[in-house]
């Protein structure tokens, strides 16, 4: 293979090389560390200020050894201010092995779920902590099966999501054939319920979750059978109801309210879940 | 393959020197990746997820969460002290009908003399081992009809309330125990 390598794109590379660098050096998004384009950042001269992070690491490729955690280091000055910029730096520089899901890296796709320091939340809307050494955990959704590292196996999230029909059902056209109209204050129902990005982090802190997830929907689920419930334009409330009234689906949640402190988005999946209890039982 | 890497590696070369219009754009639209998907029925996809899962370890959720979370949650206390009321009510009143076949002296006036020869740190610990969770029952019983109609499910007003009905039940407790 080398001898493949033609001398002239031997040549072509030598003479081109300077002019490379800087290609590869600007896609290194999360590391600020690049001391050949960022000459001039704040973090010269400064002490480092060193963080540990304990990762839980699991190989499906080595799937008889135990998981483990694993502790890396870094310089709290050289790495963004969230956590997930701390991890794709892990992956950059230190442990290219490291698994984690990610993609919008402001809290609206949800891919980044995970424990951090004992409470779920996203990687990328949790700030490191800078006042203290203290090191951080990093876990997988907790009772979830671990497909690699930190990535947690949601088929059955992602299949009771399904079961709920989260769609407008309708049976009469809309009076000017156009749009199906509601007012300001129907409308002002969905807020704080359309906003939810399924990320999963409430329901897999709920315990109830944890040892009933097979039959009980959790907190997100719910949340979101509830914004389809309280939607004016939906006429299918009754079918609906029916289908969570049972004593697993919904009533396995005893107001525990892990969900309502741990949601990353701010939403309140505990009052969505009282108030479909109310609309079943008034 | 080779032909195709010396290729695009001599693209790419000349696409990184310094030219004006080429300069972004190039280099991006050079990756390419060649990937192959494989058909799954939908029973054969379950039976690979049933068999991976068999592999998979489940992560770890009691013992990694936040302690104030876990170990403090008013609704597992709720159920806890509730349900060794109900065992200790169902075990008090077994042993008293079985008391007079087996010959122990469960009535009143025995227990009272029983418990009148106890130091008062004794008694008042054996108290408020009873004391703490009848309080703790009680008044957290309300918080849940509160929510059952739901009221108190701001955020901060959860964690507020958890810590106040801890409080709240641990100072009931004591009165009862040691002044009343």
């Amino acid at each position: 293979m080398a001898a493949l390598r033609s001398s002239s794109a031997r040549v072509l590379a030598a003479a081109s090389r300077p002019a490379f660098r800087p290609v590869v050096a600007a896609r290194g998004m999360a590391n600020l560390a690049d001391g050949a384009t960022h000459s001039n950042h704040a973090s010269d001269g400064q002490s480092p200020k060193l963080k540990t992070f304990q990762i839980y690491r699991w190989n499906p490729d080595t799937p008889t050894e135990k998981p483990r955690m694993q502790s890396y280091t870094l310089d709290l000055n050289k790495t963004g201010p969230m956590v997930l910029d701390a991890l794709v730096r892990i992956k950059n520089e230190l442990d290219p092995t490291l698994t984690f899901r990610r993609s919008c890296r402001e809290g609206i796709c949800g891919s980044c779920a995970m424990n951090i320091n004992g409470t779920n939340t996203l990687a990328c809307l949790c700030r490191i902590p800078a006042d203290n050494s203290a090191e951080m955990k990093i876990y997988p959704l907790p009772h979830t099966y671990v497909v690699k590292d930190l990535v947690p196996d949601l088929t059955l999230f992602y299949k009771q999501y399904k079961s709920i029909k989260p769609y407008l059902q309708r049976d009469t056209p809309s009076p000017d054939g156009k749009e199906y109209r509601q007012t300001k204050a129907d409308r002002k129902k969905l807020d704080g319920l359309y906003e939810c990005i399924l990320c999963a982090c409430c329901s897999t802190s709920c315990p109830s979750y944890w040892w009933n997830s097979e039959e009980y929907l959790g907190p997100a689920i719910l949340l979101q059978s509830y914004r389809w419930l309280a939607d004016s334009r939906d006429e299918r409330h009754a079918q609906r109801k029916d289908a969570l009234n049972n004593s697993m689906s919904l009533y396995r949640c005893h107001t525990i309210l892990n969900c309502t402190r741990t949601c990353p988005k701010g939403l309140n999946p505990g009052l969505a879940i009282a108030n479909i209890k109310k609309e079943l039982a008034f | 393959m080779i032909a195709q890497r010396a290729g695009t590696t001599a693209l790419r070369r000349v696409a990184a020197a310094p030219s004006s219009v080429f300069k972004l754009a190039t280099p991006l639209a050079m990756q390419t990746r060649t990937f192959q998907t494989d058909k799954l029925t939908p029973a054969d996809a379950s039976a690979l997820l049933a068999k991976q899962r068999l592999s998979r370890p489940v992560s770890p959720h009691l013992e990694i969460y936040d302690p104030k979370q876990t170990w403090f949650g008013g609704s597992a206390w709720q159920r806890i002290t509730g349900a060794s009321f109900s065992g200790a009510l169902y075990a008090s009143a077994v042993a008293y009908l079985a008391a007079p076949l087996v010959g122990w002296h469960l009535e009143s006036s025995s227990l009272i003399a029983a418990a009148a020869a106890l130091p008062v740190a004794v008694k008042g610990g054996l108290k408020f081992l009873v004391a703490w969770p009848f309080v703790f029952h009680a008044i957290n019983g309300v918080r849940h009809l509160a929510f059952d109609v739901g009221v108190g499910f701001g955020r901060s007003t959860i964690i507020k309330t958890g810590w106040y009905f801890w409080g709240a039940s641990i100072v009931g407790g004591l009165y009862l125990a040691f002044f009343m």
